[in-house]
């Protein structure tokens, strides 16, 4: 099939017609061919990549699957999503990276990269068969015990060590797990007030400038998720500076919400790491600007409505982010001028892709590359509703937040698989 | 007032000393040789315990029972709640059982809220404590204590020092009285372990000294808060012999403080740690009075919130 999307803006501000045909595109300029669709006004970015996402499969099926994941990815204009190793069965052998591969293939929205686990069963003790994954069918290049921290030094030292053998990464969740026993949220005026146990800043920053120093000791590359202090951006900027290989994320919610928010006790403000303070979310901010902190990943974490519909400290860590993600981005990045569209494609899609190795991804829109891309709408508005959510769970902080900017068609290797913001049924063979 | 008591919050300075009034006048009323009012007479009210406090308990179950109302008891801790069944299934059987209150403590910080707000129930919800949170009515009793005992203030408590010592980063008793006492004007100071306070007090409208020694002889009131022994594990405290030597109101301490000062403890009492039996059965003890007044104060959350029949009526 050719198609063509017509007065179509670049991330530059440059109006064209971009030619696709097969899973590429054939032609940047001038020609239109094929069925032709109408963009003026919209622009076409490079799809966007998530390094950190939650897919439940196998064995929480009620909150997410891979299929219904990949739905709420192209909904929010990825073409590229990684699904965390924390499944039942742990993603922690060949063959459970395998079968997520193969179910990512098969729901065929867009690519689904499983992340192995740095450690057997996540417990921290053990290296998983990270070697295995890496040669598997799903050819595993991060590996992550997101959800726990890989605490113990020499394990992730001997990690670390271990994935320079094929060019891996290890993305470290950092928590230290003795600093944040029980806690519940950000430690602050707010946690004393609530009386909500503490998760301090220290506990994360602690974690960061440890592995720093050893990722720099085994000349090894260390990516950091989902960074959220303000103490956590000045490591890493000062690791950059230093020449230490350390990339770093933060999600989309860390960039907008604050712990105020836990003053209502609502779980879906409940999310690992806590937000943070006003000063911590400015810092975040200048951080993804001025290039520190390399990624915008969304730590997508979908949960089922009891896990979240219940007292605080009995509810689930974590939020959804797919659907959201570039429009947060819109609002806290581009509204206030600290970002431009061209930086924002760089975290959304040429980053992560290049930190993931995800060759496939992230490509310049230019004649001769994989047609993987997203059309938005730069000057929409829309109000968040949970339940037209493609996720299967409905736990979203912005439900009923107008946010900026939205995705209008997402195109996985030529194939539209969303078009006029809505699932088209058609999927990659 | 507002239809549930979560926090001290959610109380302005008047709301307070109108509770307080009330209690006193429900005292009265309730002190002769008839303890009982019809005033809430038909109306249901649910204990909706998930931790054990037979105390708090039996004091809300007397309030209600001598405002005449239907008392049901939940305690939902070993039952199936424990696992499995929600806050929000019980609440909705509490709400088709037609409760108009839910007193209810919890474990968790902010259960009471999220009870309140969730939309599972009708029923006007009163916090009787709630994680490490807060716990208002103990606060409201101890303020009706306090005037009580410096009944030629007239209720007014602008400058009376108070003085709380112990687990204040636990303490839900700390935080409500801290709130509390702020409203009404007194000083507060927090005496405890700098492990034992929480990051974030230099936001709290108080003092704080790491020295029970420094200031004793300047306070009113001194409140002791219950300690609990797992807190050693977790390295708060050396030991209980240390925590006492420095923190527990003993002998000496109790000789020290001033003409006219009283000691509080909300209970239940660790007598010999925190503190001493001489202090606790002291003359300036009024623990035991803490008791029967918490009876007059929870009376009088409970007729201010179900809007019972004017008082004006019944004691007439």
């Amino acid at each position: 099939m050719t198609y063509t999307l017509s007065g179509v803006s670049l991330a530059n501000g440059e109006v064209t017609n971009v030619v696709i045909s097969g899973n590429s595109i054939v032609s940047v300029g001038a020609k239109v061919d094929g069925e032709v669709i109408d963009c003026s006004g919209l622009m076409v970015l490079p799809g966007f990549v998530d390094l950190h996402t939650h897919l439940r499969e196998p064995g929480k099926e009620d909150s997410e699957t891979v299929l219904t994941g990949s739905r709420a990815a192209v909904k929010g204009g990825f073409t590229a999503v990684s699904a965390m190793a924390n499944t039942s069965p742990v993603s922690d052998t060949a063959g459970v990276v395998e079968q997520v591969f193969r179910l990512g293939k098969e729901a065929g929205l867009c690519e689904v990269f499983p992340i192995g686990a740095v450690t057997v069963g996540l417990q921290g003790e053990k290296l998983s068969e990270i070697g295995a994954m890496a040669e598997s069918a799903a050819r595993v290049r991060v590996f992550s015990d997101d959800g726990k921290c890989v605490s113990d030094p020499l394990v992730m030292r001997r990690a670390l060590e271990y994935v320079k053998a094929f060019g891996g990464v290890i993305a470290q969740h950092a928590q230290d797990p003795r600093l944040t026993e029980n806690s519940q949220m950000n430690e602050g005026e707010v946690s004393s007030r609530l009386g909500l146990a503490g998760w301090p800043a220290v506990a994360e920053e602690a974690i960061i400038a440890r592995d720093i120093l050893l990722a720099d000791h085994v000349k090894s590359r260390l990516h950091i998720c989902h960074l959220t202090t303000k103490g956590g951006v000045e490591l890493v900027r000062w690791a950059k500076s230093q020449g230490i290989d350390v990339t770093a994320e933060v999600t989309p919610h860390h960039l907008l919400l604050t712990d105020s928010l836990v003053e209502s006790y609502d779980p879906v403000y409940k999310v690992n790491p806590p937000l943070r303070t006003n000063e911590d979310v400015l810092a975040l901010r200048a951080g993804l600007a001025d290039g520190t902190i390399d990624i915008v990943a969304t730590d997508h974490a979908p949960h089922p409505t009891e896990d979240k519909e219940c007292e605080w400290s009995a509810a689930a860590f974590g939020m959804l982010g797919l659907e959201t993600a570039f429009s947060v981005i819109a609002k806290t990045m581009v509204e206030t001028g600290l970002m431009t569209w061209g930086q924002v494609s760089q975290v959304l899609s040429i980053n992560p892709a290049r930190i993931g190795g995800y060759a496939r991804q992230g490509q310049e829109i230019a004649q001769g590359s994989l047609a993987n891309l997203t059309v938005i709408d730069t000057t929409a508005h829309w109000t968040v509703d949970r339940e037209l959510l493609a996720s299967k769970s409905r736990n979203t902080p912005f439900h009923g937040q107008k946010l900026p900017g939205k995705v209008i068609h997402t195109i996985f290797e030529g194939v539209l698989v969303v078009q006029g913001s809505e699932l088209t049924g058609m999927k990659h063979e | 007032m507002n239809n549930h008591l979560l926090s001290i919050n959610d109380l302005s300075r008047e709301e307070i000393l109108n509770v307080l009034g009330t209690a006193a006048e429900l005292e009265k009323i309730t002190s002769g040789p008839t303890k009982k009012l019809p005033t809430l007479r038909g109306r249901t009210v649910v204990n909706l315990f998930f931790e054990d406090s037979t105390r708090t308990r039996i004091s809300f179950e007397t309030a209600a029972k001598r405002l005449s109302a239907d008392v049901i008891n939940f305690s939902a801790k070993g039952s199936s709640v424990s696992k499995g069944e929600s806050l929000k299934d019980t609440a909705q059987t509490l709400q088709a059982m037609g409760a108009d209150a839910v007193v209810i403590r919890h474990g968790s910080s902010g259960a009471a809220q999220r009870l309140a707000d969730s939309g599972w129930i009708s029923a006007s919800v009163i916090n009787a404590g709630d994680g490490t949170h807060e716990h208002p009515t103990q606060a409201l009793l101890d303020a009706f204590t306090m005037s009580k005992s410096f009944p030629e203030r007239n209720g007014d408590f602008t400058g009376l020092k108070v003085a709380i010592v112990g687990d204040i980063l636990h303490s839900r008793v700390a935080r409500s009285n801290v709130l509390l006492l702020a409203k009404l004007g007194a000083e507060v100071t927090l005496i405890a372990p700098p492990t034992l306070l929480p990051v974030g007090i230099d936001t709290w409208p108080v003092r704080t000294s790491y020295d029970f020694d420094e200031s004793l002889e300047s306070f009113d009131v001194v409140m002791m808060l219950r300690i609990q022994l797992e807190r050693m594990n977790n390295f708060y405290f050396p030991s209980e012999r240390e925590y006492s030597r420095r923190y527990g109101l003993n002998e000496n301490r109790l000789l020290r403080m001033k003409n006219g000062s009283i000691v509080m403890h909300p209970g239940p009492m660790n007598r010999g740690l925190e503190i001493s039996a001489a202090s606790a059965d002291s003359s300036r003890s009024v623990i035991v009075d803490q008791v029967g007044n918490g009876v007059s104060t929870r009376m009088a959350v409970l007729y201010l919130l179900l809007g019972g029949v004017p008082l004006s009526e019944v004691s007439s």
